[in-house]
């Protein structure tokens, strides 16, 4: 039912605007009705490296050689480079590009 | 708390060059919002979507992954129920932002509310992990957020329109490694969020959750599952 006093694809717009924006304060909001104990704090202090790991292991996993060769050079480029993470970044990239150019 | 574990770091607060400087972070990842915009114009056009619509969803959704998924369910002409879906769809792809927007609590809970949860809708992945590494680093302005999300969000918006009109200029972003840019920024990013093994048996555990989640599941339930049960795992480790 959409109606002439807004175009469909506005509507879907709007939609998907208000649904991000609820995940984007509801954390947040939350966290603020929590009490802020020693182990909550804990929690949301491994909770940034946690989101990092889950969203790079299925991901690499699932791109097969390419994503282990970039997420290896990546990592010993920070190591190597003094943690200088646009050059890490790049040469992972390149990596990733070098391994599938090759038929990987 | 009445022991901090380390001295009291200064009072979040905001200023004019923290805004500079989040947006001087935020460069390394400009070349992958430049891409992933671009595509996503093209994949837009393709759809049959105007520019004015193409780039107003850049400008309010503001949300990469979404977007592209939204994409496809999105169907010509859009029906109450398709609208639904792809609000249901955009909240579940979405829903990594309620993880990481809870993270930033115990840096921001010192700020009127009325000043952050303006901040908070510019929330991306990139935002979010450049904020976050530089709090961990240990800074304190708010600023940074800020201004992280408003350049990531202009190049957004901006250059949507080229790879609408143009098209497939891009047409295979994987041959240069473009589609894996979120996950070896996160693996740059993780290196500097590294504070000793502790933390690291809870980063372990999510890897693990998250991989395991990630055969059973559909979709991009695995960020939100692994992550939660690594840091509550985390959680449970104690200090001493």
């Amino acid at each position: 039912m959409t109606t002439d006093l807004i175009s469909g694809p506005i509507a879907a717009i709007i939609a998907m605007t208000l649904a991000t924006y609820l995940t984007r304060v509801s954390g947040y909001w939350l966290m603020g009705h929590v009490p802020m104990t020693a182990r909550v704090r804990r929690i949301l202090e491994t909770l940034p490296g946690a989101i990092v790991v889950a969203t790079i292991v299925p991901i690499v996993a699932k791109a097969g050689a390419p994503g282990l060769v970039g997420i290896g050079v990546t990592f010993a480029a920070m190591l190597l480079l003094r943690r200088n993470e646009f050059a890490a970044v790049a040469l992972g990239l390149t990596a990733v590009a070098l391994t599938r150019a090759a038929g990987f | 708390m009445t022991t901090p574990a380390q001295p009291r770091a200064k009072a979040p607060h905001w200023s004019w060059p923290g805004l500079l400087e989040g947006a001087r972070l935020s460069v390394p990842l400009l070349p992958g919002v430049v891409v992933f915009s671009a595509a996503f114009g093209t994949i837009a056009a393709q759809k049959g979507l105007t520019l004015f619509d193409t780039v107003l969803m850049n400008a309010i959704v503001f949300a990469g992954a979404a977007q592209l998924v939204a994409m496809e369910i999105w169907s010509a002409p859009l029906s109450f129920g398709t609208i639904v879906s792809i609000a249901v769809v955009t909240m579940v792809v979405n829903a990594r932002f309620v993880l990481m927007t809870a993270s930033l609590r115990p840096w921001l809970d010192p700020l009127p509310a009325w000043q952050v949860y303006p901040a908070l809708l510019l929330t991306t992945d990139a935002t979010w992990i450049v904020g976050i590494r530089y709090h961990a680093s240990g800074g304190t302005d708010a600023s940074i957020y800020l201004g992280a999300g408003l350049a990531l969000w202009a190049l957004w918006v901006v250059t949507v329109i080229p790879g609408y009109l143009l098209g497939a200029v891009l047409a295979d972003p994987a041959r240069l490694g473009f589609d894996l840019m979120l996950p070896i920024f996160f693996m740059a990013m993780l290196v500097q969020l590294w504070r000793g093994p502790r933390r690291a048996i809870g980063w372990a555990v999510a890897g693990i959750v998250a991989l395991v989640a990630s055969w059973l599941l559909p979709g991009w339930w695995f960020i939100v599952i692994g992550a939660v049960v690594g840091s509550i795992a985390g959680g449970f480790i104690d200090d001493n």
